[in-house]
């Protein structure tokens, strides 16, 4: 099969240089992957202001409640008369602020950029399974990210009900303001996010089985390879699911139908629903949504795995444990949904069984975790950017992950579900982390995306303000939800029971702000350096893996000769017997030299 | 002219950077300018590290110092709330340990084996027992949690009807609570929302024709006797709502179209928690702190002085006013509810 696929690479060889390339197929429906994935880093940086600018507005109004601000005044126009903030808005701005995050930037943006730019590089292949698919892909991604800003701005106000969009909230815009013209392009711009994300995944999943180069088998895949694989696949068996969830919302909402609406009393009106259950929405919403937060934080895992290993001078800890525990997680994910709803008057012995499934978790995450840290013992540590946001990534995901254990149980959970408890996890366990987890790449894979390295004295900067600020937001805010505040509240201010926590709130939005602001190094780092960093030579952090052996300007079909066959595992480094600290994949065992038995 | 000024403070920043990065690269004349890290960032980044674990340990300690009187975790004021403050507690326990243990490994190594040029790391890419001891740990101490989990769970869960708990409906609605306590035949009339008739104030949509109903009793601020099982029903008019009652440890959704429920026992009444030394320092503190903000307080229409009460929180996103949706709680003895309940006017006598 491989061999097949060789000889075709170089057929395409040749009539890649006499395809001329105009600006439109070039820079904007392109069909290269290395360029589609570019396209889908900036589109997820711009998202990813919005998202951020958005959670320090909400931030202000907790710290602040109701007070006069210039920011809100400015940006909010309608929303926030005299510059105070509206409550309809905050919900809205908490609700797109993780549609956006969780969706956009970290599943888009995430998976889109490093899957796309990394696949076919590291597993030896010209392009992607189908260039053609891949730009629709990322088309439809970016209409619907169109569609998604576009919400913001309709006149009753964007979709207030939570990122979780539970009906009938949802459903009913004498519910909410933003359960009307909002909320329906919240969910049309939702379905073509899943259609591009199902293109995309597709694509991945056909290409790291089929167009693997020769000598590429499965166990000597780099381990971000495996995790783009696994997150395609769960992606591909949770996201219809979401798909079908959001259909039968919109026939619920225009179409009159029952499916998760019953017995409803509304503005003074009986309203014809009869029959249905929101609990099912629930189900539908969360077999996606809990698969979702895995396909947020395995490609981060993946790149993560790598740049440890290359910034440690040594190879990963455990190979086939780090392969096993991504498929354990990929399978646990699909059968932990109920989690989330222990509270939702779903059958108690369905909690016990979800609660059995989710601390099942733990076992594959701890065993990660510890093959990490045994990577960097007694490694020769590159301190990078991308290495510092990589023992970052790791720091956050245990201090966020331990506390699942708290939530994971039914018992426990019936006192902290929907506290801050809940935010502060989930933020730090798969937020903050995948987001290093982002950053790490970015910072790794920049010389290989624009040929420019990242000023790295302005990295330095960035992760140590965004680390010390992390954990200052994210840290107390575990206190917080201890002490019973619900999330998603405008205010505190009718409950004096909540007073002695006003302080704490103040210093967590003081440290947000700072956060925030501190991504402006990146930004400027990142957009600075396309045209002012210093060029990158081929292989600047000296790794093994087959993306260093393309030339540093792109070309189509990213190798200008025939294909790199590849002999040993992603691993080398440090290697007894041989002179420099790695050995990439495409050199050829030595004589007498055994690959290792991993 | 606030856009003209937000584009000038941009503007500001990014020539800020441009000369900080021209500062950083100046200084570093003479040696390469490769940006890749070299042994002076590796020494100043690794001790970086260790800086940063002292930060993780002191703003745990910082958290604790401020905020750790944890009213989540101790005087639970029902029966099955001991059970879980213990379990919480022993799972607070474990995590902090493994917390505190991790973060020093990951920091210390990360300070420890920095890189310096000519140093050459140590091959070393699997070890099988190692690996199968941090599969096992975690495990045992899992299937622990898991157990003691569902074992309190199941308590928490199974309604012992031979108790005969007192029946209490929770009626929520965007945005208040109600309350409908099911009289002395213990037992709710029908309802349903397709009864609702707001001209004769049958604002619950109780069944008028069902002589279960005949007796039952409509308020809006729950009373419960100490010592007595209560068992609620809960049901939603419009949207998901949740009960939440934070201090006896307790909540459930409520779901249009369904009846769900949650049942416990509290075990401290109002006045006796208001008395716990815990709980007069809280309120104590409050006070202190609300004194400070009197004008603010004053100005919003709200008593200066807070009191302790129990209270049934809104806790799942219903809309606009979501964030005000509460009703008191108070826990009170048998006499003291009697007297109260027998103030109330029945479900008949309350319609127009």
């Amino acid at each position: 099969m491989s061999a097949t696929i060789d000889t075709h690479g170089h057929e395409e060889d040749h009539d890649v240089h006499h395809h001329k390339e105009t600006f439109i197929t070039k820079y904007i429906f392109s069909i290269d992957h290395k360029m589609i994935a570019k396209q889908y880093l900036i589109t997820g940086t711009i998202m990813g202001v919005i998202g951020v600018l958005m959670s320090i507005m909400f931030r202000m109004q907790i710290a602040w409640p109701e007070q006069p601000n210039v920011l809100f005044e400015a940006l909010l126009g309608k929303w926030a008369p005299d510059g105070v903030m509206d409550a309809d808005i905050y919900l809205a701005l908490v609700t797109i602020h993780g549609t956006i995050m969780v969706f956009f930037v970290l599943t888009a943006g995430l998976s889109g950029t490093f899957s796309n730019l990394l696949i076919p590089l590291q597993i030896g292949a010209r392009d992607m399974a189908s260039g053609f698919l891949n730009m629709v892909s990322y088309w439809l991604f970016f209409l619907s990210s169109v569609i998604m800003i576009c919400s913001l701005f309709v006149e009753a106000g964007p979709a207030a009900a939570g990122w979780t969009i539970y009906p009938p909230l949802s459903a009913l815009p004498m519910a909410s303001g933003g359960s009307g013209m909002g909320m329906t392009l919240w969910l049309v711009s939702m379905a073509i996010f899943i259609a591009s994300s199902l293109l995309g995944s597709l694509n991945y999943i056909v290409t790291v089985i089929n167009l693997r180069t020769k000598g590429m088998s499965m166990t000597r895949l780099p381990l971000t390879i495996w995790a783009f694989f696994v997150t395609a696949v769960i992606g591909v068996v949770s996201f219809p699911v979401l798909l079908s969830a959001a259909l039968l919302l919109i026939m619920d909402r225009s179409f009159g139908t029952s499916f998760f609406l019953s017995d409803i009393f509304i503005q003074g009106e009986v309203l014809h629903y009869q029959g249905g259950s929101p609990v099912l929405f629930e189900h539908l919403f969360w077999f996606l949504g809990h698969p979702e937060v895995y396909i947020v934080i395995l490609p981060a895992m993946g790149l993560v795995s790598e740049i440890m290993a290359s910034n440690s001078r040594k190879p990963i800890f455990g190979y086939r444990a780090m392969i096993a525990s991504i498929l354990a997680i990929a399978f646990l994910s699909t059968i932990v949904w109920g989690h989330h709803m222990f509270i939702s008057g779903m059958n108690p012995f369905l909690g016990s069984v979800f609660t059995f499934t989710t601390l099942l978790i733990a076992i594959p995450s701890a065993v990660k975790a510890f093959n990490w840290i045994t990577t960097i013992w007694k490694g020769n540590l590159q301190m990078n950017p991308a290495m510092l946001f990589s023992i970052g990534f790791v720091s956050t995901f245990i201090t966020g992950g331990l506390t699942g254990i708290i939530l994971g149980d039914s018992a426990l959970d019936i006192n902290v579900h929907d506290t801050y408890f809940v935010i502060a996890h989930f933020h730090l366990v798969m937020g903050i982390s995948a987001l290093y987890g982002m950053f790490a790449g970015i910072y790794h894979w920049y010389p290989k995306m624009f040929g420019r390295m990242l000023n790295k004295n302005l990295g330095y900067l960035h992760f140590w303000i965004t680390a010390v600020c992390a954990y200052g937001v994210f840290f107390p805010m575990h206190f917080i939800g201890m002490a019973g505040l619900p999330r998603r509240y405008y205010t505190n201010s009718n409950f004096p029971l909540f007073d002695d926590l006003t302080n704490a709130n103040v210093v967590i939005t003081i440290f947000a702000i700072v956060g925030g602001l501190a991504q402006i190094i990146y930004l400027y780092n990142f957009f600075a350096s396309m045209f002012f960093g210093k060029k990158a030579e081929q292989n600047p952090w000296r790794s093994t893996t087959l993306e260093w052996t393309t030339p540093v300007e792109h070309i189509h079909g990213n190798w200008p000769g025939a294909i790199p066959h590849v002999y040993r595992w992603s691993y080398d480094y440090s290697k007894p017997g041989h002179d420099v600290d790695f050995v990439p994949q495409n050199v050829p065992l030595k004589e007498g030299e055994e690959e290792l038995q991993h | 002219m606030t856009a003209l000024l937000t584009i000038i403070i941009v503007l500001f920043v990014a020539i800020a950077l441009w000369q900080m990065v021209k500062i950083f690269d100046l200084a570093q004349v003479g040696t390469t300018n490769s940006q890749v890290a070299d042994d002076h960032d590796n020494k100043i980044n690794g001790y970086l590290m260790m800086g940063f674990l002292i930060f993780i340990y002191l703003i745990t300690i910082l958290s604790f110092w401020y905020l750790g009187d944890l009213p989540l975790m101790s005087n639970a004021a029902s029966e099955h709330g001991v059970e879980v403050d213990n379990l919480m507690i022993i799972s607070m326990v474990v995590i902090f340990i493994v917390q505190i243990l991790t973060q020093f490994v990951l920091h210390f190594f990360a300070y420890k084996y920095r890189g310096e040029k000519g140093k050459k790391a140590l091959f070393y890419a699997d070890n099988t027992t190692l690996e199968f001891i941090w599969t096992v740990i975690p495990v045992i101490v899992l299937a622990g949690l898991i157990i003691y989990g569902l074992f309190t769970w199941n308590d928490i869960m199974n309604i012992d009807e031979d108790e005969d708990p007192m029946v209490i409906e929770l009626y929520a609605q965007q945005f208040n609570w109600k309350a409908r306590y099911s009289g002395a035949d213990n037992v709710l009339g029908k309802a349903n929302v397709r009864l609702i008739d707001i001209d004769r104030a049958n604002i619950l949509g109780v069944d008028e024709e069902d002589p279960n109903a005949k007796d039952d009793v409509i308020v809006t601020e729950l009373h419960l006797p100490v010592g007595e099982p209560v068992v609620f029903k809960m049901r939603s008019q419009d949207v998901l709502h949740s009960a939440y009652m934070p201090h006896f440890r307790a909540q459930m959704n409520c779901v249009p179209g369904m009846v769900t429920q949650f049942s416990f026992t509290p075990t401290i009444t109002t006045a006796d928690m208001r008395e716990n030394p815990d709980m007069v320092e809280k309120v104590k503190n409050i006070n202190g702190l609300r004194l400070e903000r009197k004008a603010e307080i004053e100005e919003a229409g709200q008593e200066l002085v807070y009191e302790f009460d129990y209270l049934l929180l809104c806790n799942k996103i219903c809309g606009k006013s979501h964030y005000n949706m509460q009703m008191k709680i108070i826990v009170e003895t048998q006499e003291e509810f009697d007297a109260w309940m027998k103030e109330q006017k029945t479900f008949p006598n309350s319609l127009n």
